[in-house]
């Protein structure tokens, strides 16, 4: 399960949606999920999961960084100096962070002031980081685009969960249209789920229903 | 994950690591110079953009598709006052920085006035917009604040916050919370009372004009609301003060 070691996938010429490949995208969305199974990037999604809106637009920004970074550091992958990796890693990372928050700050300024809190914190996050380190440094291009794909996309999926469950419980709304009020049901939130421990709660119980379905058993 | 030995020994060594950071430092910067450089017209135009249009939502209901620089060029006076209400002349509003201001002496600060005149007859005020600067439970809060022509009653309000909790705090930001504060008023007489946000949440404050419902865990974002409220309140009060003897004036005419 562990990502520790970069799986290498070095075949000549194989189709880019091979069955091997697809696998990467895949997996990370249940058995290699970034933050149930690799625990990666658990920090972030305590931060944007009180509501589902910051949730998708956080998990979309992860998606495009982990994907082009990816992509960055395969190619250049056979020349990085591996005593100074980590840094240039950050480099791309951090390039590409900036260029997205800029591009947007132009082109779509009212999604700018909704997402630059958290497109900055993508720096930070370590599934872009571990997904270079493990994977992007030791495979191809195509391979390394789709395992960042998959990644952002196994992220969002358990921000999603989150974010609706912290919505739903701590504010009485999915997507601020408030659901309680609608069907004529008082309810009062629950201020915990909008404390970052109510996401570790939820995070917590997905873990366990999750790792009951696969018939996870801790290794001694 | 090195396979070529060769290669290796050459990426070991220091040279090649200098010179490999180097060229990445350079490219990167490079790239982000040109990125900031040739997006800054675009992002200076929203950023103006936006302040308009955070002017005119406070004072009439914005569709879209609406060409804001127009109705703004249209129907907005700007004009910059002193704290004790005289106009600042050679001042533009627009030069203003509100958050430079906000931390100077209050008595110092440089006040910028947005006039909403009236559509058909431009020589009357239908609405007075002030900037309002402040600072909630973790970040800075800021605003405007729209005057009916009695420069007491309002007539709405804009908040914006930097980094409330999001669900808590950060609902300054929505219609449902501004909405509270819409035909409140400020002066008893010639006491500033302001509009003070209270704490709970659900309660019925229609009956007195200087209290708005509050937000359910978010007692000190709201405290700091009301701060900022009456710190700028204090500083135009001289300003609607003045005007509102004007008004009452023209009216007895």
């Amino acid at each position: 399960m562990s990502t520790a070691v970069a799986e290498v996938i070095e075949k000549k010429s194989e189709p880019l949606f091979s069955k091997k490949n697809r696998k990467l995208i895949t997996n990370p969305l249940d058995i290699d999920n970034p933050i149930t199974v690799q625990v990666l990037g658990v920090c972030s999604a305590l931060a944007v999961t009180t509501q589902l809106k910051p949730a998708i637009v956080m998990t979309i920004a992860l998606t495009v960084v982990t994907a082009s970074s990816n992509v960055i550091i395969s190619l250049l992958r056979n020349t990085i100096p591996s005593r100074i990796r980590i840094i240039v890693q950050l480099a791309i990372v951090s390039l590409w962070v900036i260029m997205v928050d800029q591009l947007l700050k132009a082109y779509s300024y009212d999604l700018w002031k909704q997402l630059s809190v958290y497109v900055g914190l993508i720096i930070t996050n370590c599934i872009v980081m571990g997904r270079l380190e493990a994977f992007a440094m030791g495979n191809k291009p195509g391979p390394s685009f789709l395992d960042g794909i998959g990644n952002g996309l196994g992220y969002g999926v358990i921000l999603l969960i989150v974010g609706f469950f912290r919505e739903v419980l701590g504010g009485g709304a999915i997507f601020g249209f408030k659901i309680f009020e609608a069907m004529g049901v008082h309810y009062k939130g629950n201020g915990l789920m909008l404390l970052p421990a109510g996401a570790c709660f939820i995070v917590g119980i997905v873990i366990w229903i999750q790792r009951s379905l696969n018939g996870y058993r801790e290794s001694h | 994950m090195q396979t070529k030995n060769e290669d290796y020994s050459v990426r070991q060594s220091n040279g090649y690591i200098i010179f490999y950071a180097a060229v990445l430092t350079v490219v990167c910067g490079g790239l982000l110079a040109f990125a900031s450089q040739s997006l800054k017209p675009l992002q200076d135009a929203n950023v103006e953009l936006e302040r308009k249009q955070n002017i005119l939502a406070t004072v009439i209901e914005l569709k879209d598709g609406d060409d804001i620089n127009a109705i703004y060029a249209a129907r907005v006076k700007e004009s910059v006052i002193d704290a004790s209400g005289n106009v600042k002349e050679g001042v533009k509003a627009a030069d203003v920085d509100v958050v430079k201001e906000y931390k100077k002496n209050p008595t110092e600060r440089l006040l910028p006035v947005y006039e909403f005149r009236n559509e058909s007859d431009p020589s009357k005020v239908d609405n007075v917009v002030l900037p309002i600067y402040g600072f909630g439970l973790w970040n800075d809060i800021w605003g405007f604040v729209a005057f009916k022509s009695d420069l007491n009653t309002i007539q709405g309000v804009k908040f914006q916050h930097k980094g409330e909790t999001p669900g808590l705090g950060a609902r300054i930001e929505s219609e449902e919370v501004q909405e509270r504060f819409k035909g409140k008023s400020v002066f008893d007489g010639d006491v500033l009372n302001s509009v003070v946000m209270q704490k709970g949440e659900g309660n019925d404050y229609s009956n007195d004009p200087h209290k708005v419902d509050g937000m359910s865990g978010a007692t000190l974002t709201a405290k700091g609301v009301n701060n900022m409220l009456l710190d700028y309140l204090t500083c135009y009060k001289g300003y609607l003060k003045k005007n509102q003897q004007n008004v009452s004036l023209n009216t007895n005419l």
